[in-house]
């Protein structure tokens, strides 16, 4: 890798939090409103255990979510690809899903859910934020053949199963990995709205954390489980890249 | 005998115009006929109803071969990227119903046929152009067609990779004999494969002309400096440059 690529950032990042430090000292600003970075870093490595455990239980949670809006999106979009008419009945419910704030039918997941399985609620909601991507990926992917290789099925006198399975199903491979990267992210946001929304201590995630420490003015506590959520949504997005690359070069064959 | 007849054909796209015709066309089985004419003038539209992959907005199209009788190559090799050239070249048969096994053994044939046997097991994205035409090529051989049709099938390779695939095309024809029709806007290439040059004019694409290229296939050697070729040529050049001034 490029030192250049390493040393920028890392030197301007130093720089903010040293400025950030030395202000905050002779600016006397109270540690509940802003802490320093070095409040900061003592609660990260005071609450480390904690953190660790509820960055799992978010991560978990928002992988299973994953799991579960691609599953139902690639189902979806091959049924979906069967027939126009079926794609133009269920594109309008699709898009409707995709538009409404997540916050907004949150408490109603949270109510079906019941009080006792807030993960319940927090996995179907950070699932339908994760759908969308997938789904419009999938459908598109299955529609983008080489028309000329759906020319040379023609010829062949191909039918839909063999179309769908050796020619639309193969052909979607890249864009299916595209919308699940995409989603992947978008999981995580899910998870954290969701488990924000549900309010309880009964998910114990990092959104939990964050809205436990603001609750007892732990501001740095607060930070520290921010920087854990930041570096956790960081490493699944590194890892969905790496994945997505490698998915390529499997589809590519190099 | 004639493998496949366009009488009065017309096609019409909506919104596009005219694409083609009135055009009269026949091949007879074991003929080379090379289609040439401007851009545009319907070439490929002319192949796809020989192909029996679009129908004509009026006339009629007559076909002897059956379907799993007529191959197709295209400008670009079309390869399927996830597959492997093996893969890729036993698809048609795989579609048709041919066993697996049987399917991979045939297609490893006719990669050989094409001088690809070393490259079976490699995927499209690790071969050449020219590598990649040969198993587009092979892919439309391994069904053992009695109409093959070529659309632009050289125009994306350089000079030297052409001249070497035009030669080859002739040596599998000598082999099989099926009939070819082939579309290109070279001249040279033409006359050099064709038995029967037909020239269109610009769309849409009507009959301008045709040329009988009289010497032996597959072509002697140094047939591009021969008498007839250059005559061939030049009656070519004329029909075409007489159909762009129209």
């Amino acid at each position: 890798m490029n030192v250049r690529a390493v040393i920028a950032p890392a030197a301007l990042i130093g720089a903010l939090l040293c400025a950030w430090e030395f202000s905050a000292h002779f600016a006397h600003v109270p540690e509940y409103l802003l802490p320093t970075p070095v409040a900061i870093g003592n609660a990260l490595v005071a609450n480390a255990p904690l953190l660790l455990v509820s960055a799992w239980r978010t991560l978990a949670m928002s992988l299973e979510a994953l799991v579960v809006a691609a599953i139902a999106a690639i189902g979806l979009a091959l049924i979906v690809s069967l027939s126009q008419t079926l794609d133009r009945a269920v594109r309008p419910i699709a898009v409707a899903l995709q538009v409404t704030p997540v916050v907004a039918i949150a408490p109603l997941f949270v109510i079906w859910a019941g009080v006792d399985h807030p993960d319940r609620a927090i996995i179907a909601l950070a699932a339908i934020v994760a759908f969308f991507p997938v789904f419009s990926g999938t459908a598109r992917g299955l529609g983008s053949a080489d028309p000329d290789l759906e020319r040379l099925f023609d010829l062949y006198g191909a039918n839909r199963l063999q179309r769908l399975l050796r020619l639309r199903v193969p052909s979607a491979v890249p864009f299916i990995v595209e919308g699940t990267k995409v989603a992947s992210g978008l999981a995580i946001i899910g998870t954290v709205v969701a488990e924000w929304v549900a309010g309880s201590g009964g998910a114990q995630g990092l959104a939990w954390r964050i809205l436990e420490a603001g609750n007892r003015l732990e501001t740095a506590k607060m930070f520290a489980a921010i920087l854990a959520l930041a570096l956790m949504a960081a490493a699944v997005h590194v890892a969905f890249l790496f994945l997505e690359r490698r998915a390529l070069r499997w589809w590519r064959g190099r | 005998m004639s493998v496949a007849v366009l009488e009065g054909v017309e096609v019409v796209y909506r919104g596009r115009g005219a694409a083609l015709g009135p055009f009269d066309f026949s091949v007879a089985d074991g003929e080379i006929v090379a289609l040439v004419g401007p851009s545009g003038c319907g070439k490929s539209t002319a192949l796809r109803l020989l192909a029996g992959l679009e129908a004509p907005t009026r006339g009629a199209v007559s076909r002897a071969a059956a379907r799993g009788e007529t191959s197709v190559v295209f400008q670009s090799a079309t390869l399927a990227p996830w597959l492997s050239a093996r893969a890729n070249v036993s698809l048609p048969l795989e579609l048709a119903g041919v066993a697996r096994g049987e399917a991979r053994t045939r297609a490893t044939a006719a990669l050989e046929r094409v001088g690809l046997g070393a490259a079976a097991a490699a995927r499209p994205a690790q071969l050449s152009g020219g590598m990649a035409m040969r198993a587009a090529l092979a892919r439309a051989l391994v069904t053992g067609p009695r109409l093959l049709l070529l659309d632009e099938p050289f125009a994306a390779l350089d000079e030297i990779t052409r001249r070497a695939l035009a030669d080859d095309l002739l040596a599998i024809w000598a082999d099989s004999r099926p009939a070819i029709v082939f579309v290109t806007h070279n001249v040279e290439e033409a006359v050099y494969m064709a038995q029967r040059v037909v020239v269109m004019t610009p769309g849409p694409g009507r009959l301008a002309g045709e040329t009988y290229i009289a010497a032996p296939l597959p072509r002697p050697p140094g047939f591009r400096a021969a008498p007839a070729f250059r005559e061939g040529a030049e009656s070519v050049s004329a029909a075409l440059a007489g159909a762009m001034a129209a």
